[in-house]
């Protein structure tokens, strides 16, 4: 764990009066002002915002007043979440300037817990990538290294909580863009159940896969943020109806008879370092008590093509929307056919253009079956390997990311080496399945390793308690 | 590399996706979504006649709400938010070009 204050103990002073929201706020501002033009975590940094929420807290806390869970809490949001009135980029030059006239349902929730936004984070254009050198507004440096990419494609967010420029923050999670970055800057992350978290206001990229998720310092706060941001929301056909799962308390309950399942199928392309970590956590857990048990999940080798079938063909749907008639910007023309492609032209990235494309692709006439139903039918059956195995093990672990940070520039010749990032993190998503990443030790060039683990659909408690003995144990 | 995807294919698919690409870039994207098909052959061999696609996480049930008047967005700060608005709407092209 590093040695900034954790959400937790903040909320703590702050509700008991022994600290001001102001003074947490300030520290915050202050580190970011002395290292955000080297790291650029932000696209946009609230300051004024951020005072003004802190001060009403300050003054609410002096009149006797209750205060929220997260009370004075400095979170920084991945710049694809909706705030009513403050610009949400998604990282693309599309969307520069747009005010949401909405918030998305994680923001009314972290509000309604009296938590104090410091700023929206840098993404890989529409969660687009794994190290967010995909944002049109230049890359996010990792805190750690900064000749080294975050991860991501919640880079801004986990590079935010890595130089301690926001105490936790939250993040997108489609095939691993919570979780890598978490692990390639040391910091905790955690994609939920599909349906735990609403996605009203989280700005679509794979809508079957997407989920909002925490990035923190300890595991108690991943938890404590995770209960605030979670429940049943309405506005989302896909939310579960059940009340947010309770958390924090499953902290200090051990792995005692838990069994732990190890992957006798792993794909390869792990790291050696990574996977000396990954037997290292092994380790660990059986002496905490915990059995360990081979699980097999012979499909996994094929999510990674499952994944960058559905994705980017959900996303070629989702994407539509940026026509110039709505929102976001406009290339003028005479008609409206062409306005449509010279704005979108104009408007999207590299990366995020070749994904619309490879999603058009998949779901045109003659290729439907090919590509996109078949792929949907390997969802099918990496999702029955995942219940099969889970019929042995209560969680799985693996790593998080198959090396830790590398530098800029590595992966961005080859589209496809970059996708393989994400190997290890994908599955989780297809199936809808919670997972985490928690440091544990480091690799190559003293970089942070994650490792992973996953549960069943609604098994957090599980997750939780089996990250807090690896925190414990790091 | 396969003959699996060509330049036409790929100006195609720009067209149907509204999305105005250079010649260069249908040469660009071709080689590299040629490589991606490639890949993701990975899957050809797998027996999938029985295997029931998954489109969602678990089975979706859709939500209804009683046909009541209710707050909705701001129109003036909808409209404020469009890159051209005139009259209380949207202001767009004439839509004269050819469509496929």
């Amino acid at each position: 764990m590093s040695n900034f204050s954790t959400a937790t103990s903040i909320a703590h002073n702050v509700a008991s009066g022994a600290q001001s929201a102001a003074s947490v706020v300030e520290e915050h501002l202050q580190r970011i002002s002395q290292r955000e033009e080297e790291v650029h975590a932000f696209n946009l940094v609230t300051s004024a915002e951020a005072r003004e929420r802190a001060a009403d807290l300050d003054a609410r806390i002096a009149r006797g007043e209750n205060v929220g869970p997260l009370a004075g809490v400095p979170i920084a949001l991945k710049d694809n979440m909706c705030t009513r009135g403050i610009p949400t980029t998604c990282s693309s030059k599309i969307l520069e300037g747009w005010k949401p006239p909405y918030n998305a349902t994680v923001v009314d929730k972290l509000f309604a817990a009296d938590a104090v936004f410091v700023g929206k984070t840098n993404l890989d254009e529409f969660a687009m990538g794994s190290s967010t050198e995909n944002s049109a507004f230049g890359p996010t440096r990792n805190p750690l290294d900064t000749s080294r990419v975050p991860g991501g494609s919640s880079g801004g967010s986990a590079a935010a909580v890595a130089a301690g420029f926001a105490a936790v923050s939250l993040g997108s999670d489609t095939g691993g863009s919570i979780r890598q970055p978490a692990a390639l800057c040391g910091v905790v992350g955690v994609k939920p159940t599909y349906g735990l978290v609403s996605r009203y206001g989280l700005v679509a990229f794979a809508s079957s896969l997407d989920q909002i998720g925490p990035f923190s310092h300890s595991v108690a706060d991943a938890a404590l943020l995770t209960e605030v941001i979670a429940g049943h929301d309405p506005m989302d056909s896909t939310s579960i109806p059940k009340p947010a799962p309770s958390l924090v308390s499953v902290l200090g309950r051990g792995v005692e008879g838990m069994r732990i399942g190890r992957v006798a199928d792993l794909p390869e392309g792990a790291d050696a370092d990574v996977l000396a970590r990954l037997d290292a956590a092994f380790i660990a857990l059986e002496k905490a008590g915990a059995t360990i048990v081979d699980v097999k999940l012979p499909s996994l080798s094929y999510a990674l093509t499952a994944y960058y079938l559905i994705a980017p063909a959900e996303a070629s749907s989702n994407l539509a929307r940026y026509d110039g008639v709505r929102y976001g910007n406009r290339v003028a023309a005479n008609d409206m056919n062409n306005m449509y492609a010279d704005t979108r032209a104009a408007g999207f990235g590299d990366e995020v253009k070749r994904r619309i494309m490879l999603g058009t692709y998949a779901l045109s006439a003659g290729y439907y079956d090919a590509y996109y139903g078949k792929a949907l039918k390997v969802r099918r059956l990496i999702s029955n390997d995942f219940a099969a195995a889970y019929a042995n093990a209560d969680v799985i672990l693996t790593p998080t990311s198959p090396t830790v940070a590398f530098p800029f520039g590595a992966k961005t010749d080859d589209p496809l080496t970059m996708y393989l990032c994400d190997i290890f993190t994908i599955p989780t998503n297809l199936a809808g399945h919670p997972a985490m990443s928690v440091p544990f030790g480091t690799g190559q060039a003293n970089m942070p390793v994650g490792v992973q683990i996953l549960a069943p659909t609604l098994g957090e408690e599980a997750m939780f308690k089996v990250a807090a003995v690896l925190e414990s144990a790091a | 590399m396969s003959e699996r995807l060509s330049a036409a294919d790929v100006a195609k698919v720009a067209r149907m996706a509204r999305l105005n690409i250079s010649a260069a870039d249908v040469e660009r994207y071709t080689q590299q979504l040629d490589g991606m098909l490639d890949h993701f052959a990975d899957i050809d061999n797998l027996q999938l006649a029985d295997v029931q696609p998954m489109t969602q996480p678990f089975p979706l049930v859709n939500v209804l709400r009683a046909d009541v008047e209710q707050p909705c967005l701001d129109r003036e700060e909808v409209l404020n938010a469009a890159p051209a608005a005139e009259q209380g709407r949207f202001r767009v092209p004439p839509s004269g070009g050819e469509d496929e």
